[in-house]
């Protein structure tokens, strides 16, 4: 291969990553004018679906990669989208500008004017002995969900390791399939990192009243051995022994940057990119969930960057890529947003809690229709929401445009969210 | 094969034809559809999917469900009597052929 090669310039874009994010990407460089070629390579056979269905009904239904699909083949063809399928990338070669040849494993090479970094994240491993037994399962893409699918179906004890949404949704999707199911996390509450603390207690006395055991900080240190290559259990810190014919490990993804890094890129959790999307060479562009970037949202004293895994943040980030690829550069700023669906609770959650210093609950946990309305300095800055997809779109819309809800007024659920949206007094006085 | 078509707020007609058990969401989506966002891919959590149904299909739909109901109430364009979440319209050769406009704003 020739390590100096040089791309000419009429070859456009190259994506890399055939994801959400990725194909958000070449859509928009369509939409916001961009006229050159567009390649979107992806290392999975199927063609670009939707990834949240992989935990939740392409377990228990049977559906297809197919029938979850982000496009069809007309439109890529329609769009002037070339699509390449079954190709990892593994290198990288630039020369000035930007432009330079892609590699893929196979020794197919991809040349490009413009490079796009949508290469998500991988699953984190478990770290420890035992965890590459048979019948020890992660969830990251179609073909996991399909193995996860078939040893669901023989499944009679399940462990999941790991208190967040794949976990969650996979104990919930278990248990509706009848196996029985304990979880078993590090951390002292579920979904540590995405809601507060009142949703956690929720969702942890929800899963117990529907029959699944619940160990909070207790992350196992060993998976056991049936003797045959396959596991029979795990061991908890106290040295006590869950037993298990299926280990699902849902425990974080960690950001795909072995490209960046070959390509010398700034990377911190994630390839460091600008409010624009520009990663630190000033010509590559990246977007989704391989990306820290700077917070969405005002978030003062919080982190310079963030790096999200959702749906709303990866088409979010690709479209601001997208448009200043396309020479209309717009800085990504907008409300996130996230959904979780376990059994018959749907989770929605706006906005950053990061840093809150008041919150009110809007209903009875209870009765599993309920909200929590987080404050900061006297602002709304997020809410989550079991069962009120109502009050969920309220607050969506009122941080979307710097409104507030005053907390007082909130508690009262005769009244619904979206007549008490309400100038922020404090942003109108700055 | 049912056909989809989708009237924008400004008028435009496109018509799609449609696979049965595709919602009228993914018909617009896959197809590159303006109009029509469905960013939760079409379960209940974004409202991003309104659309408003031709009376004349509207009474040959399934009842809206509670979720959807309340989901309408938040819609960024607000709710009329023949609002509906195209997500939660799925095609059949029963139903048939469909009529639908969409909002000028979804987000």
């Amino acid at each position: 291969m020739n390590s100096t090669a040089v791309a000419p310039r009429d070859t456009g874009v190259l994506v890399v990553g055939a994801c959400q994010a990725g194909i958000q990407l070449a859509c928009s460089l369509r939409e916001y004018g961009y006229t050159a070629p567009i390649t979107v390579v992806g290392a999975e056979r199927h063609a670009p679906y939707q990834r949240p269905p992989l935990s939740k009904t392409l377990l228990h239904a049977e559906t297809s990669p197919d029938a979850i699909a982000l496009r069809s083949e007309a439109f890529y063809a329609d769009h002037g989208i070339r699509l390449v399928l079954g190709e990892r990338i593994i290198r990288v070669d630039r020369g000035d500008g930007g432009a330079g040849v892609a590699y893929a494993h196979s020794g197919r090479s991809f040349a490009f004017d413009r490079l796009a970094l949508t290469v998500g994240a991988r699953p984190r491993r478990l770290p420890v002995p035992g965890a590459d037994l048979a019948g020890v399962h992660y969830l990251r893409d179609a073909d996991d969900a399909l193995a996860l699918r078939a040893a669901l179906a023989e499944a009679v004890d399940v462990l999941v390791i790991g208190g967040g949404f794949i976990g969650l949704e996979v104990a919930a999707s278990a248990r509706g399939l009848g196996c029985e199911v304990t979880v078993a996390l590090a951390d002292d509450r579920l979904l540590e990192r995405a809601v507060g603390v009142p949703t956690s207690e929720f969702f942890l006395d929800a899963h117990i009243r529907r029959g699944v055991r619940v160990r909070l900080g207790a992350p196992p240190v060993r998976l056991l051995d049936d003797g045959h290559g396959r596991v029979r259990g795990a061991e908890l810190p106290d040295g006590s022994v869950l037993t298990a014919d299926l280990v699902v490990v849902g425990i974080g993804a960690v950001p795909r940057t072995e490209l960046a890094e070959q390509l010398g890129l700034t990377v911190d959790n994630g390839i460091v990119v600008n409010e624009y999307g520009l990663a630190s060479d000033g010509t590559t562009v990246a977007a989704g969930d391989c990306v820290a970037c700077p917070p969405p949202v005002d978030l003062p004293d919080g982190p310079a960057r963030i790096r999200f895994e959702s749906v709303n943040t990866a088409i979010e980030q690709a479209k601001t890529a997208a448009a200043l690829l396309a020479d209309r550069p717009v800085p990504y700023w907008a409300v996130p947003w996230f959904w979780s669906d376990q059994y018959d609770l749907k989770l929605q959650v706006a906005g950053l809690s990061t840093g809150h210093d008041r919150y009110v609950v809007r209903g009875e946990p209870d009765t599993e229709k309920f909200a929590v309305l987080y404050y900061r300095g006297g602002h709304l800055v997020a809410g989550d929401f079991v069962n009120r997809p109502a009050d969920f779109l309220a607050v969506r819309s009122a941080l979307a445009v710097g409104r507030t809800i005053p907390p007082e007024a909130a508690t009262d659920t005769t009244v619904p969210l979206k007549k008490l949206i309400a100038d922020d007094p404090r942003q109108a006085v700055a | 094969m049912p056909k989809v078509t989708y009237v924008s707020d400004a008028g435009e007609v496109r018509v799609v034809d449609g696979l049965v058990g595709d919602s009228v969401m993914q018909t617009a989506v896959r197809n590159g559809v303006p109009g029509i966002t469905g960013e939760c891919g079409g379960v209940l959590s974004c409202a991003t999917c309104h659309v408003f149904v031709d009376e004349a299909d509207l009474d040959r739909l399934e009842p809206v469900s509670g979720l959807e109901d309340e989901m309408l109430d938040g819609t960024v364009v607000d709710r009329c009597p023949n609002s509906r979440l195209s997500c939660q319209i799925k095609l059949s050769e029963e139903l048939g052929d469909l009529r639908v406009t969409t909002p000028e704003a979804q987000e």
